[in-house]
């Protein structure tokens, strides 16, 4: 994938698929040991531990319309070519967390790219997951969270394309002051 | 704050009034690939192409959903158009500038892009 944020977008529809009614997304940057962490827990169904173990493995799916898995492979993948790795911690009926680090400066590592249109399209295409954001960078800080932003929108749900682009202009407008007050582009 | 924050009740006001329509009208859904396979084929940016398209044109009638893998990998991105009463049209290898061809010819004007189609159900 071409940007961190499309396979935040893929790892999230594994949660999604797992029954998860909640997702916490966290992107942190430390320059310090140039590093770059992406974790995305949810309270989905979980896996039992021996999936769990090989779940990197392409040939690892429950998916019945295809043979092979590719969302977590290519995370991984993408992850150990900028220096970085990939581990995955489940309990079953409890839920997930897929963890990724990159090499910060490794010129393979993909750029965080679009991930206000990631998370503005989670939300337009499930308008009740209780997803969470926090971006971390250069000492500054940007929080999204669904729930308290729908309470700023009376009734109003993310499924109107009107309040798509509110949020998507919204976690733009957030990210990039974070990234320019801290000096940090992703 | 933020100025998309301060715009909220305009916003929400204009969101409120097609609420109304859209439970009136017929609805019509669209339904986008997001498997592994259509993420990486591009399925990101033709869900926000349709949505930037339906907010532009103020089609709150419409619904967007995701699915899985459905199979056809190699169509990918697949967008299916699924409104009552009419055959499902799944499309396939759309991208953005397809996305907005679709939303203004075949949900505002009910015309099948019979060389994009992929698949048809009843
Ligand atoms: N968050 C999760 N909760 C529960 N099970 C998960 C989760 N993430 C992955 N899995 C399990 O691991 C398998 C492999 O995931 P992976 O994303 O690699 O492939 P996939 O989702 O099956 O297919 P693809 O991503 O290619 O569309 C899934 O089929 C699912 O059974
Ligand atoms: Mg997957």
């Amino acid at each position: 994938m071409k940007e961190i944020s499309l396979h935040i977008l893929d790892i999230v529809q594994n949660s999604i698929e797992a029954g998860a009614t909640r997702v916490a997304i966290a992107v942190t940057a430390d320059s310090q040991r140039d590093l770059l962490t992406v974790a995305i827990a949810d309270n989905g169904r979980g896996m039992p531990p021996d999936m769990v173990a090989k779940v990197t493995d392409p040939f690892v799916t429950t998916r019945t319309t295809r043979r092979v898995g590719l969302g977590l492979p290519l995370l991984a993948a993408t992850a150990r070519q900028s220096g970085g790795t990939l581990t995955v911690a489940s309990a079953e009926g409890e839920g997930t967390k897929v963890s990724a680090t990159f090499g910060l400066g490794n010129i393979d590592r993909p750029p965080l790219g679009d991930m206000a249109t990631t998370l503005a399209c989670l939300l337009a295409a499930n308008p009740s997951l209780e997803l969470e954001y926090r971006h971390r960078a250069g000492g500054r800080e940007f929080r999204f969270g669904a729930s308290e932003f729908l309470g700023k929108l009376d009734g109003v749900s993310f499924s109107s394309p009107v309040v798509y682009r509110v949020v998507k202009e919204h976690v733009d407008a957030g990210i990039r002051e974070a990234q320019s007050k801290g000096g940090i582009a992703l | 704050m933020v100025k998309t924050l301060e715009d909220l009740a305009k916003i929400k006001d204009k969101a409120k009034a097609t609420l109304s329509a859209r439970s009136a009208e017929q609805s019509t859904k669209v339904v986008i690939g997001m498997g592994t396979c259509g993420i990486a084929a591009g399925a990101r940016e033709v869900m926000a192409a349709i949505l930037d398209e339906l907010g532009k044109r103020n089609l709150a009638a419409v619904t967007v959903a995701q699915t899985g893998c459905v199979g056809l990998c190699d169509k990918e991105p697949l967008v299916e158009i699924i409104r009552s009463g009419k055959p499902k049209v799944m499309y396939g290898r759309i991208n953005a500038e397809r996305a907005r061809r679709i939303v203004a010819q075949d949900i505002v004007n009910d015309q099948i892009i019979g060389e994009w189609v992929v698949g048809t159900k009843a």
